[in-house]
Order: C-alpha cells, then structure tokens, then sequence
C-alpha cells in the first residue's frame, strides 16, 4: 500500500475539517469518514472539490465511489460482494484497506469503510 | 414575493465569471422584520443573490442540461451591513467542476469597498429527486434571464454573443 507523507495528510486533514467541520483532532488516519467524522454524500464532492484544488489533481468519480462494482449482480449475491467482487474492488482501489470489509462484505456497509489513512493513500498515488 | 436577489447581470463569460448588481431599497419587505429600527438586507440574501448569479454561470456551462442547486455555503463572511440605499456589486468566478457538481467563488462590493466574500458549492440533482425534468416551467427561466439581462452581456470563451438556448 502507498504510504503517504506528512504533508499530504496536514493537507487532506485541512480539506476534511473545511468540508466537515470537524476538530482537528478528530482527524486522525484510522478514522472512518462516515462514522467518525459525520460525513454525508454531499459532503464526499466537496471533500473531492477541496482536494482536487489543494493538490493540483483531478478525481474521476468512479475512483473513489466504485458503484458500477456494487451494483453489478455480477460481483453482488444476496447483498453481500463476492470473492470475483472483492477482487474487483481490490484492482479499483489499491489504495484501501479493504480487509475488514472483506470479513463481511456486506454492500450496505461499503458506505462507512474509508478511512482518512485511505484518503490519503489515494492522494498519494495521485501525486 | 419574486425570489430573485439580483437586479441586473451585467457580465456574464461562459465558463468563466458573472457579474451582477443588487440595489438595497427600503421598500422591500425582507428588510422590515429582520432586524427593528435598523434595516438592512439579511446577509443570507446576499449569498442567495450571489447563488444565484453563479447557479446561471454553472447551469451555462453545462449547457443547461443540469439541474443546478445550492449544495453547500463553505465560507460566507461580511464586511459591512448592506443598507437601503446601498448598491451592491457582485463577482462569481467558477473555480471547480465535478460531473456531480461545481463550486463557485464570489465577493460582494459597495462603494468600492469589499462588502463580502463568499464560498458556495452546487450539486446536480438527479433525474427524480424532487422532481422530474426541470426546475422551470417551460420558458420561465429564459423570461428570468431576459428580465435580468443576461442575454445583453453574455458572451462565450472567444468573446461572441451567446444564444438564447432553446434548453430553457
């Protein structure tokens, strides 16, 4: 997995407090994004509007929000991700850390996996 | 009571900037309950004008095939109150753009002096949220734009008249 530099975490530290209004504190590489830190869908495109600026790059959606996987009955059975799914999810982002997800992959739990640790991995192959 | 919190475009660049006016008057009732013996525009309605001015600027730029709406305010600070009598002078530059969305900035200014500043992001909502097809019934939006007059500023990137499009 990518590591990421001080710098880039300071950076998406300082997006996620402007985007979620948030204590710096709270911003900590384990914690998750929906969860912890209360982010909603519309916050997720503005979290991706601030990075994009801080960092000079461009974001496509499907990077970060792999719906066209979850919702393919290809790669989901009886709302869970299937090995074949898991190993999608696994080539579009290399970037996360998609262990605990795959003890149970449950699609409704996709939702709440991203860490900020994993926000600042995907930066960083960007970078 | 008309929602509209401009006067008048009197700038428009497409993908670009928009620039328009909002004149403070003291018959407008907005200023009557807000704040007793000191009348002043509430500063929301700057940031509504001012959503306003760069809802068009985003919805243009995608060719009005979007339904634009104000998403998020990410930073909104005022300089000084915007009293009767006051003319207001806004600028939106668009800054970002997503597939789902846009961000714009902006600032507002009186007298020369920056009054304020503003931060705002759009969302494009989906086919079926809310509502189906447009936000508008059919030609309100294009009646809107005229009486604002869009059409006598706004030019494109090479700097050529734009077109009423027949999409609103």
């Amino acid at each position: 997995m990518t590591q990421y530099s001080d710098e880039v975490f300071e950076k998406v530290r300082t997006a996620l407090v402007d985007a979620l209004g948030v204590d710096d504190d709270e911003v900590t590489p384990e914690a998750t994004l929906v969860g912890d830190l209360g982010a909603e869908s519309i916050d997720f495109l503005d979290i991706v509007f601030k990075l994009e600026k801080s960092f000079g790059i461009t974001i496509p959606r499907e990077e970060l929000s792999p719906e066209d996987i979850l919702t393919n009955s290809q790669y989901v059975k009886d709302g869970s991700v299937t090995p074949e799914g898991m190993t999608e999810l696994k080539q579009r982002m290399p970037w996360a850390d998609l262990s605990k997800f795959e003890q149970n992959p449950r699609v409704q739990d996709f939702g709440n996996l991203l860490t900020v640790g994993d926000m600042c991995n995907y930066v960083a192959t960007k970078i | 009571m008309r929602w509209f919190w401009i006067d008048r475009f009197t700038e428009f660049v497409s993908g670009s900037h928009a620039c328009g006016i909002k004149n403070v008057a003291l018959d407008e009732e907005v200023l009557d309950d807000y704040c007793l013996a000191y009348p002043y525009l509430p500063p929301t309605l700057i940031v509504e004008g001012m959503a306003q001015l760069g809802g068009i600027l985003v919805a243009e730029h995608f060719d009005w095939e979007q339904r634009v709406v104000l998403a998020k305010i990410g930073k909104a600070v005022y300089h000084r109150p915007a009293l009767p009598g006051d003319q207001l002078r806004y600028q939106v530059r668009l800054e970002g753009t997503q597939d789902h969305g846009a961000t714009i900035v902006g600032t507002s200014h009186c007298d020369g002096e920056l009054q304020a500043e503003i931060e705002l992001m759009f969302a494009f909502l989906e086919q079926g949220r809310f509502a189906e097809g447009s936000l508008f019934h059919p030609g309100d939006l294009a009646i809107m734009l005229r009486t604002m007059n869009l059409f006598n500023v706004a030019v494109d990137q090479q700097g050529n008249p734009l077109a009423i499009s027949d999409k609103i």
